[in-house]
């Protein structure tokens, strides 16, 4: 059978024809635990990233609720000083080095890119199982640290703590060096791949804007990550040699690393949001079922936030005693980046006008991304400005805000993005109605926690602090209290996602009714994607496609007249 | 790439062994490595980025500690390993042009010959490294000037300890006078400068240690001391007790005279106060030439693998691209050492 996007028929085999065919579904072929760990193929890569990156969120989120419940009561509760500096940075370490970062480019980014692209594989298969490998030996020196005395820096790192600390900052360190190569392997990688490896047909306007986004998140990963990797071994020399360069005792200059640090971890904030609004361009115009509006405007505001993420970092130092120019400057630009954000925001909005909404689970958490990541791009705003930045630097309204941006924006775009690719790339659904009880649970206990943030912020309390006044109290509870259930929407999540691989229902090859190429194969796909190149369309004209009740799915009409 | 089943590739039937499934023809195989490769050395050059940054911020902050501590490098060793690189990149490149015609013995030997040259390098940098080990000059907590180099420093660091020891920081105005007026009259004499200071392993910033040294303090006085006296007294003042900010207002610490390198290693001629902080001079200069040194290692094991798979025949003029990758490397290596010669050897 000829598996190409006009050949799929009504079936209850995801697409396939016949069950000799599912066999070679890249799950099941090649078989053996060794073929996943000498795997070359993309989705293999995408799965075991996923699996990696959601034991980092776990390990991640372990810590926040231990974070939570320690500062549910002033003073001790559950650790002492000492242990809860460890936790918010090893919270702060994983969360974004271990699992937001290689969240959505390199565990779905790798499954979906190549099969939206039309294309075998990305260009480099070994590079992309190397960088894996990386991700791994990265968490090992990044998690070693704990059993080595922890490190209680905060995740940045800043001197001259960081060289003065008897913390265990160089395994921390040199896990990110380590996870930076792992971040710049994957982005050089699908820079290439994009580039080079498009079919016959797949012009660059025709790309779905998932690729736009993630084009955008490879140049960043390219260009800005060596940075981390030269400031992380500079940290490293300055503890081990006494190289002096950031150390104010030895005539060393500490902003300078401040400035390095962030010359890269601002780029880094959009590597983790970037995708997730590639990921949301996808889903608000599928389950609109209307062709997304704006094409173009998406797509290059992805390119345009991917220029001006170089140009802003300097707004995380404003009280830094950086010069007033600079921060001038830095305001000004930090202002601009609303500019796309907005395009991308107003343009969805636009395609959902008047669409015929489907409220399936990515759609939910389509909805409330837009919610949240709204008022976390609105938030900072305040933050961007140079006098109210002064009141605000350094108190839990930047922690609501980052939290905002990248749990509301990101987080909810990753959940957005699994529930969306789940049944194609384990060719079983979950079950639709549980999905939506998480999706709302998610949603109450995430502003709990954070609205809550943004008050106390506001009237003072400091981030990173141990203790506090009574005062703030109400404002702990209510946050803890959110946490908990959060907490207890993700054990839900993952308990229907895994009933779903033993128990779910046979998903078919397109569930949603999607019109970009993976949609287009059976689900789960086969090992070589797509057997001849595949024909490009509109990846957002879905006039074609109509819904099959006996496989529910749907099919495309085009098809069914030729089959 | 290849573990997979030959049915699955329909219309390659007939495949290179060198040519990749994912891909559909040998030059898309060989744009895409060629821009990969490409897009790594972008990587490259923003991991040196951040050191020449370092290098910048503190070169415009504090020229005097780049301008003093430039004339410890070795000038004629920069420049024999400058054209040791330039001369290797011709060599390499050539080796791309031997391997495009099939020209398999003459690939070889320019490639070992590419290799031979980053060898020499890293021979000379590791005369130049030990010289540096020798006379103490090293990085942050480790910079102890000794032997040579300690002769220039401490001449400075003895003379102007002997004002402050020799009357409690007050100025004595007409002993100072007397040795300017000796400074202007060695200066005339060259030989003068080179005048040998006696022994003595203090830190630049060790008031104590250095006044321990004042017996050379006359020998050093050939060198040439111009300014005020109550400026001197202050910076060493200053020097001795407490470390000045890294940016910002110097107040009244001088900012160093222009000194200036006749180009000898042996003969450095230094007018003004010692700057401050010159080890972070060495801790750029050991940051930057380090990681250009461990680059040059990387290449040069590169290389020795590209040897070993052209005597294993893995080349023809249909497929070089690791060849040309290869030597893509080594070119950035080469380039980056170009600018690394003269921001660190030749401030003036």
């Amino acid at each position: 059978m000829n598996v190409t996007d006009t050949s799929i028929t009504p079936t209850d085999l995801g697409g396939y024809a016949s069950e000799e065919a599912e066999s070679e579904n890249f799950l099941s072929y090649p078989k053996g635990i060794m073929s996943w760990l000498v795997t070359l193929d993309h989705k293999r890569i995408g799965i075991l990233y996923l699996i990696c990156i959601l034991t980092a969120f776990f390990i991640g989120g372990m810590f926040a609720l231990l974070i939570r419940t320690e500062l549910l009561t002033p003073g001790a509760t559950i650790v002492d000083a000492d242990t809860y500096n460890q936790l918010f940075t090893l919270h702060g370490a994983i969360m974004i080095f271990l699992f937001i970062i290689p969240g959505i480019p390199a565990a779905l980014g790798n499954f979906a890119l190549p099969l939206m692209l039309g294309a075998k594989d990305v260009a480099f298969p070994r590079l992309n199982l190397m960088s894996w490998y990386l991700w791994l030996i990265g968490a090992a020196f990044t998690v070693f640290s704990l059993v080595n005395g922890g490190a209680d820096t905060g995740w940045t790192f800043y001197t001259p703590y960081s060289t003065q600390t008897d913390g265990a900052i160089i395994s921390i360190t040199m896990g990110v060096f380590i996870l930076g190569f792992s971040s710049i392997f994957t982005g050089l990688n699908f820079l290439v791949t994009i580039h080079r490896l498009r079919p016959p047909g797949m012009t660059w306007f025709k790309m779905p804007l998932f690729l736009w986004g993630i084009y955008g998140t490879a140049i960043m990963q390219v260009l800005a990550t060596p940075v981390i990797g030269i400031t992380m071994l500079l940290l490293i020399v300055e503890r081990t040699l006494g190289f002096g360069i950031f150390d104010p005792a030895l005539g060393g200059d500490p902003v300078l690393f401040q400035h390095f640090f962030w010359f890269y971890s601002h780029p880094a904030v959009y590597i983790m949001i970037l995708p997730a609004l590639a990921i949301m361009s996808e889903i608000f115009s599928v389950f609109s079922r209307k062709h997304i509006f704006g094409y173009k405007f998406i797509a290059f505001s992805s390119i345009v936030l991917a220029i001006l993420s170089f140009l802003v970092w300097g707004h995380h130092m404003f009280p830094s005693g950086q010069s007033e120019l600079a921060n001038f400057v830095f305001s000004a630009l930090t202002f601009s980046v609303s500019i796309p954000t907005a395009i991308k925001m107003f343009n969805w909005l636009a395609t959902m006008y008047k669409g015929e909404i489907v409220l399936k689970t990515p759609m939910l958490y389509a909805l409330s991304f837009m919610f949240l990541f709204g008022i976390g791009g609105l938030t900072g705003l305040f933050l961007g400005s140079l006098a109210v930045d002064i009141h605000l630097h350094d108190t839990y309204f930047v922690v609501a805000h980052f939290h905002y941006v990248m749990f509301g924006g990101t987080v909810i775009a990753f959940l957005a993005g699994l529930h969306y690719w789940w049944p194609k790339v384990f060719g079983r659904m979950y079950n639709e109605k549980l999905g939506a009880i998480g999706a709302a649970i998610i949603f109450v206990g995430f502003n709990m926690t954070f609205l809550a943030q943004f008050v106390m912020g506001s009237q003072g309390m400091p981030r990173r602090y141990y203790n506090y006044i009574d005062e703030y109290t109400i404002y702990h509870h209510i946050s803890t209290g959110g946490s908990f259930i959060m907490a207890i929407g993700f054990f839900l999540i993952a308990g229907y996602l895994l009933h779903s691989l033993l128990k779910g229902k046979r998903a078919p090859a397109n569930p949603w009714g999607g019109n970009t190429l993976e949609w287009h194969i059976p689900s789960p796909p086969p090992y070589y994607n797509f057997k001849e190149a595949p024909t490009v369309g509109d990846p957002y004209d879905f006039s074609e496609l109509e819904w099959d009740d006996r496989i529910e799915g749907y099919v495309f009409r085009k098809a069914e007249g030729s089959a | 790439m290849s573990k997979k089943h030959s049915s699955d590739g329909a219309g390659h039937a007939e495949h290179p062994k060198w040519m990749q499934h994912h891909f559909d023809t040998p030059s898309q195989q060989f744009a895409s490595s060629k821009m990969g490769m490409w897009l790594f050395l972008a990587t490259e050059v923003l991991l040196f980025a951040g050191l020449f940054c370092a290098y910048t911020v503190y070169r415009a902050n504090h020229m005097d500690m780049f301008v003093f501590g430039h004339q410890f490098l070795d000038v004629k060793w920069g420049a024999i390993n400058t054209c040791v690189l330039l001369f290797s990149s011709l060599t390499a490149a050539w080796s791309v042009r031997a391997a495009q015609l099939g020209q398999k013995g003459l690939m070889i030997a320019l490639l070992f010959i590419t290799l031979l040259c980053g060898g020499a390098f890293m021979a000379i940098k590791y005369v130049e490294y030990s010289h540096k080990i020798h006379d103490g000059l090293l990085w942050g907590t480790k910079y102890k000037p000794a032997g040579h180099a300690a002769e220039v420093i401490h001449g400075e660091e003895a003379h102007a300890a002997g004002e402050l020891g020799g009357a409690h920081g007050r100025v004595d105005e007409g002993h100072t006078e007397a040795e300017q007026v000796a400074g202007i009259e060695a200066a005339h004499g060259e030989g003068a400068a080179e005048a040998p200071a006696a022994g003595g392993d203090a830190l630049a910033t060790d008031g104590a240690q250095a006044a321990g040294a004042q017996a050379a303090a006359p020998a050093a006085q050939g060198e040439g001391v111009e300014l005020p006296a109550d400026v001197l007294a202050i910076d060493v003042a200053e020097r001795s007790t407490t470390l000045p900010a890294a940016i910002g207002p110097r107040g009244l610490v001088p900012v160093a005279e222009e000194g200036h390198d006749d180009g000898h290693g042996a003969g450095h001629h230094w007018e003004g106060p010692i700057p401050d902080n010159v080890h972070i001079f060495f801790g750029i200069y050991f940051g930057m030439t380090g990681l250009h040194g461990i680059h040059v290692l990387i290449g040069m094991i590169i290389l020795g693998w590209l040897i070993y798979r052209a005597l294993k025949n893995d080349f023809s003029p249909e497929y070089f691209t690791p060849v040309d990758l290869g030597v893509l490397y080594w070119h950035l290596v080469d380039l980056i050492w170009i600018f690394l010669f003269p921001l660190l050897y030749l401030i003036g």
